[in-house]
């Protein structure tokens, strides 16, 4: 079973429910950090690093010898990535997608292609469970790549995959394919905004999910009536509670500070090889 | 002129909330929600929409089936597993494409033996010029699972930066996306300076070094507060020690306070009401102001 956990509006908790969600499995499992422009979960867990892998993208590499400026490429390329004045085209890496487009329409065979890096999976272990991580590279545009490179690395029964924030590109290459979404969303009228931006991606793509309240309050006019009309499943809620603030902000996981919440954390697992 | 950019690296941080403040204490700069997959801008400034214009940008390629053979070409040359192939009942193949994994490349409409792919222009959201009590602002909505994010902030920064020119407005106030990657580059690129919000806590920390990475990549200089930082009073001490030695210049410090989220629901800014972080808001803002005088007194 794949499971994403994803939110729409940044900071409403994902990794605290992913690592917690992980942390209280009973068998082995893999975590997969996908929000690979600000990878956090490794900062919850004391892990053993296991390897590294360099992710490339496959961008043209011109031979100038060959290039008789005739412009095809740059009339072709449909990023921008390539722009000739009748010249041998600059190459712009940053605008790139690798489809190969441009070594398939020059006629003069003067573009081949390298591997240009975009950043690096790192796999670790800690218990059960096996982290795998992306990192993207500073300054590289596109997180997709890395994101399906990361999801490649998926073997075991149960996976659990921490999504970036937002509803774009990154999301939609971390949903894919996936068996259920846990949106985590907070009481608040942004998260509730971007909880609904989020519910919009989900149900286009087609995929069944339910929502966690995160920072629950008793007088919730928001997340609770908005997910009881819409009749989405509230999977569970996670108190308002300062000491939650706080063992997060040293990295310590919630079950490990206060193990009073394990049960929460046990149920929702549950629920969700329910729903799913 | 004055390009501000508000980002954060981690997202929550209250990237939104400080602009919404800066725009209310700025009293006439122009504002851009460069945030166009989760906008959140316009739930406290109430924007009256005066322009909306849709979003046209890349394509996606269609085939038609009663011109494609099934020989398969696109799908051996897409590199984004955006065709797919069923298997008909007589034992052959149909193909088509999945408009979610499509990128809008063009090589299977180029190199299909049969010109049975359509290359359609994509409609990816839409983007408005709206007046607000805090001056004009530029804001957008990507389409639902739609792609070229980045695109849709460039478009909003240039039209910002086109209204400031028209009305001559000195000061362009820019909520940034969280991350590091391509709508954060396109929110970034050429502006004049970042102010980026974080908190005390670890993974606030970890990602403010990665945005710190990314403005010195591209030059551009940048100024840090941390919200939320008596927290964990300790982390906020190393935090600006981290982004000094980075060349961040720190502006101050916001108290934890949790009466901005009845400020969102009182669809104010926090400099709007009595909340204790608003005095802190309005110190940071002050310095940054007078960084921008010492700066021309330089010049």
């Amino acid at each position: 079973m794949k499971i994403a956990v994803a939110s729409g509006k940044g900071g409403t908790g994902k990794t605290t429910v992913a690592i917690n969600l992980a942390l209280s499995a009973q068998q082995p499992l893999q975590l997969l950090d996908c929000d690979v422009e600000e990878p956090n979960a490794h900062l919850f867990l004391k892990t053993t690093p296991i390897h590294q892998q360099i992710v490339t993208i496959p961008v043209p590499k011109i031979d100038e010898t060959r290039c008789d400026g005739c412009g095809l490429c740059s009339q072709f390329c449909a990023f921008n990535a390539l722009v000739s004045f009748g010249t041998t085209p600059v190459f712009e890496p940053e605008m790139c997608h690798g489809c190969g487009g441009c070594m398939r329409v020059c006629p003069k065979e003067a573009i081949r292609e390298i591997e240009k890096r975009v950043g690096i999976i790192e796999t670790s272990k800690s218990g059960n469970i096996t982290l795998v991580q992306g990192r993207l590279d500073i300054g590289v545009a596109l997180a997709p790549p890395l994101i399906h490179a990361v999801k490649k690395e998926a073997r075991s029964d149960l996976i659990i995959m921490d999504a970036p924030p937002g509803t774009s590109c990154p999301v939609i290459a971390t949903l894919r394919e996936v068996d259920f979404v846990v949106l985590v969303t907070e009481p608040t009228p942004f998260s509730l905004n971007d909880l609904k931006l989020a519910i919009d991606v989900v149900r286009e793509i087609g995929l069944s999910f339910g929502v966690v309240i995160n920072r629950a309050c008793e007088n919730d006019n928001l997340v609770r009536p908005y997910c009881q009309t819409e009749k989405i499943q509230i999977l569970a809620e996670i108190p308002d509670d300062r000491r939650i603030a706080e063992s997060y902000a040293k990295g310590i996981p919630i079950i490990e500070a206060l193990p009073e919440y394990k049960n929460l954390f046990v149920n929702l697992l549950h629920k969700i090889s329910e729903a799913a | 002129m004055k390009e501000i950019v508000i980002i954060s690296g981690k997202g929550g941080t209250g990237k939104t909330s400080l602009v919404a403040s800066f725009a209310i204490l700025a009293k006439n700069a122009i504002l851009a929600d460069c945030d166009v997959d989760a906008a959140d801008l316009h739930l406290i400034l109430t924007p009256t929409i005066k322009e909306t214009h849709e979003f046209w940008s890349g394509y996606e390629a269609f085939i038609r089936q009663g011109i494609c053979e099934g020989c398969g070409t696109c799908m051996d040359l897409c590199r984004f597993n955006a065709i797919k192939e069923t298997k008909t009942p007589k034992g052959n193949y149909t193909y088509h494409v999945d408009p979610i994994s499509c990128e809008g490349c063009g090589v299977c409409v180029r190199f299909c033996p049969k010109s049975a792919i359509e290359f359609n222009e994509q409609l990816c959201g839409k983007w408005m010029i709206s007046e607000t009590r805090a001056g004009m602002m530029v804001h957008a909505k990507l389409g639902i699972a739609a792609e070229n994010s980045g695109k849709l902030v460039a478009t909003v920064r240039q039209e910002a930066l086109r209204l400031a020119k028209e009305t001559k407005c000195e000061m362009i106030l820019i909520d940034g996306p969280p991350g590091i990657g391509c709508p954060v580059i396109a929110a970034v690129t050429g502006a004049s300076e970042v102010v980026i919000i974080t908190e005390p806590t670890l993974s606030g920390a970890h990602d403010l070094k990665r945005v710190l990475d990314l403005t010195k990549h591209f030059s551009i200089p940048a100024f840090v507060c941390v919200n939320k930082w008596d927290i964990c009073p300790d982390m906020t001490e190393q935090i600006e020690k981290q982004a000094t030695s980075s060349g961040a210049t720190i502006l101050g410090r916001i108290c934890y306070d949790n009466t901005v989220t009845q400020a969102q629901k009182e669809v104010k800014a926090v400099v709007e009401t009595n909340a204790p972080s608003a005095n802190d808001i309005r110190e940071i803002w002050n310095k940054l102001l007078h960084h921008h005088q010492i700066e021309k007194e330089k010049h």
